[in-house]
């Protein structure tokens, strides 16, 4: 076996590769660091690797597989994080010139039990700047490329996250979903992602876009290596006041008992509101054909309407930035971060500026483009005059999309849709039109409103392009196993029809240097 | 339909700490009009008797045991910082010149 076939398996795969000797986490780590080096270079979904940190990671976990002691299925698996998520010792930047080389003193609760679990921290992923965006272009360190097409975005905010697993740079990726930044990413690349139940997965240390909407989740090629993964990250956190309190559900248990893809006495809703108009031909035709595999395995097929919907958009682009203007208020230029000293008209620094001048000058130095539009509009929605007429109205409509998705499931199990409704966009096709990018979220807004779990998993490729087709399931607020049985059942189906993973249709990337 | 104008761009950007551009103020004031037009809509959705949602797990009053536990120390807490100073936050004055 040669390490590129090593790095193209499934977690699950060499999670049983490293049980029996086959393989060890350090010639595992080795090989996605190699390819990592060797790819990254036009894929970019790096912002910063570290080699001798996941090397070191590596052989502990071999060490203590030698001692017949493993810390968790996953011991010894190598993954990546998106850079939102606090990793002590490690840059943290958020995609960001604000944090550009803070080094946090701490890690994530998601981070902390990553390690507690064995898997080696391959390095940080590349996001739009503070997770505000659907494309990775508003990062401030440079885009990352689709490796489907590398003129296309890779989705976002994570895309760096979703792209690394494409590339097969690594086997697992941790994402952070607060409108699709998982789901959306994993459709435009073919992969697979999950944001859990809001409040499954702990906030702690994740940096704070909109702190009632924020989840953090997996990000894999299969639907048994996302539900792997949810299970080292999730369940209760006392640091996260808003952690639930509750044992998770059976998720890989689900997923396993999915793959015998029979769905008879499933109950599947297909959302009205989440098609037709506004969606390209060929996803809405991939959609269509992966709901007819799941009635051919024995499901119940119901269209529901969920007319609130239509105002998620909306509603999500004024509690999103409200949220955000007053999380963002820490970045002051006094704890940490960047500090820039402000200029008077003749462009020599002030004197002794105050302290207020100093923020000012900061965050117009530190803060990019959409970043500095959503503050102001959060900061508008916020204003007396307009709270009740904005604020105030999106919070009620909050409460209709979770009666609207309350009267769903009384009808159905699970509820579906096409993730994004396009496949893969050229990079810089959108950036001056902040409206039309907004427009990708679409169909992903709404689980993030009501809290509800969502998963994408691969469907297809677009006949008129030839790009990857995102299918997304969505599950009552704690019954996260659905996601996975429904997920595994299509998944099993559509590889039956492929004769393997969408993945392998892949176009093979061009390898730099290190060819081994 | 709301619009916004230059003057409340800047004025927004003062509230919001941010020093904006001319140039900045020039593009960011009409993308702006163009995102609250879009979501204007919502102003006529729900009705009165509507509750508002501003959490979607309702949970009140989270407590936790009062134990001491370790924390950050003072070096690991400054080890972020623009400017320390006697183990403290070191920032630029915070009041006026004549205060």
């Amino acid at each position: 076996m040669t390490a590129g076939d090593l790095v193209r398996r499934s977690a699950a795969d060499l999670a049983e590769a490293l049980a029996s000797g086959e393989t060890t986490s350090v010639a595992l780590t080795q090989a996605c660091l190699d390819r990592i080096g060797a790819v990254d270079g036009a894929v970019h979904a790096f912002l910063h690797v570290d080699a001798e940190g996941a090397l070191a990671q590596a052989a502990a976990s071999d060490a203590r597989r030698a001692a017949g002691a493993p810390a968790s299925a996953l011991d010894g698996v190598p993954i990546a994080v998106k850079d939102v998520l606090a990793t002590g010792g490690l840059p943290t930047t958020c995609g960001s010139k604000i944090l550009e080389g803070w080094v946090p003193p701490y890690d994530a609760t998601v981070v902390a039990r990553l390690k507690a679990a064995g898997l080696p921290i391959l390095g940080k992923t590349n996001m739009d700047e503070f997770a505000m965006g659907s494309s990775t272009e508003h990062s401030a360190y440079g885009p990352t490329h689709n490796p489907w097409d590398l003129d296309r975005i890779p989705g976002g905010s994570g895309g760096g996250s979703a792209a690394a697993v494409a590339a097969f740079e690594a086997p697992l990726a941790i994402g952070t979903d607060t409108g699709g930044s998982i789901r959306q990413p994993g459709a435009v690349t073919g992969t697979v992602g999950v944001k859990p139940t809001y409040g499954g997965v702990s906030r702690y240390g994740l940096v704070a876009m909109a702190n009632s909407l924020d989840q953090a989740g997996p990000v894999t090629r299969t639907v048994l290596d996302s539900a792997l993964l949810h299970e080292v990250i999730g369940g209760h956190d006392p640091l996260d006041s808003t952690s639930i309190d509750q044992p998770l559900p059976a998720l890989v248990e689900a997923a396993r008992l999915g793959a015998a893809a029979d769905m008879s006495g499933v109950r599947i809703g297909v959302i009205r509101e989440l098609g037709g108009e506004g969606y390209q031909a060929g996803v809405q035709q991939r959609f269509d054909e992966a709901v007819q595999l799941l009635v051919g395995a024995g499901a119940e097929v119901v269209e529901v309407s969920c007319p609130s919907f239509v105002h998620a958009l909306a509603a999500y682009y004024l509690i999103m930035p409200s949220e955000a203007s007053s999380n963002l208020a820490r970045f002051d230029a006094m704890r940490y971060g960047l500090r820039v000293l402000p200029e008077g008209p003749d462009g020599l620094p002030l004197a002794s500026p105050s302290a207020e001048e100093v923020m000012r000058a900061t965050r117009d130095a530190g803060f990019g483009d959409e970043v500095k539009r959503r503050i102001i509009l959060g900061t508008y929605a916020l204003s007396s005059g307009y709270y009740d007429a904005y604020y105030g109205q999106a919070q009620k409509v909050r409460t209709l999309i979770s009666r609207d998705f309350a009267a769903a499931f009384e009808k159905a199990d699970v509820l579906v849709s096409p993730t994004a409704p396009t496949t893969a966009f050229r990079i810089g096709e959108k950036l001056d039109d902040p409206l039309a990018m907004y427009l990708n979220d679409i169909a992903t807004i709404p689980a993030n409103l009501a809290g509800v779990p969502g998963l994408s998993l691969p469907a297809g490729l677009a006949p008129e392009d030839g790009l990857p087709v995102g299918f997304q399931v969505l599950a009552p607020a704690l019954a996260d196993d659905r996601l996975y049985r429904v997920g595994a059942a299509l998944e099993a189906l559509l590889e039956k029809e492929w004769g393997g993973p969408l993945l392998e249709q892949a176009p093979a990337l061009a390898e730099e240097g290190t060819a081994r | 339909m709301p619009e916004i104008s230059r003057d409340e761009v800047a004025h927004l950007a003062t509230l919001a700490r941010i020093e904006l551009s001319d140039n900045e103020l020039d593009h960011l004031a009409p993308q702006l009009s163009v995102i609250l037009e879009s979501i204007a809509s919502i102003a006529e959705v729900a009705a009165a008797d509507i509750p508002p949602t501003s959490h979607a797990v309702p949970l009140t009053n989270v407590f936790r045991a009062d134990e001491p536990r370790p924390s950050l120390t003072a070096e690991q807490a400054l080890s972020g910082a623009p400017e320390s100073e006697q183990q403290r936050f070191a920032v630029p004055r915070i009041l006026g010149d004549e205060q």
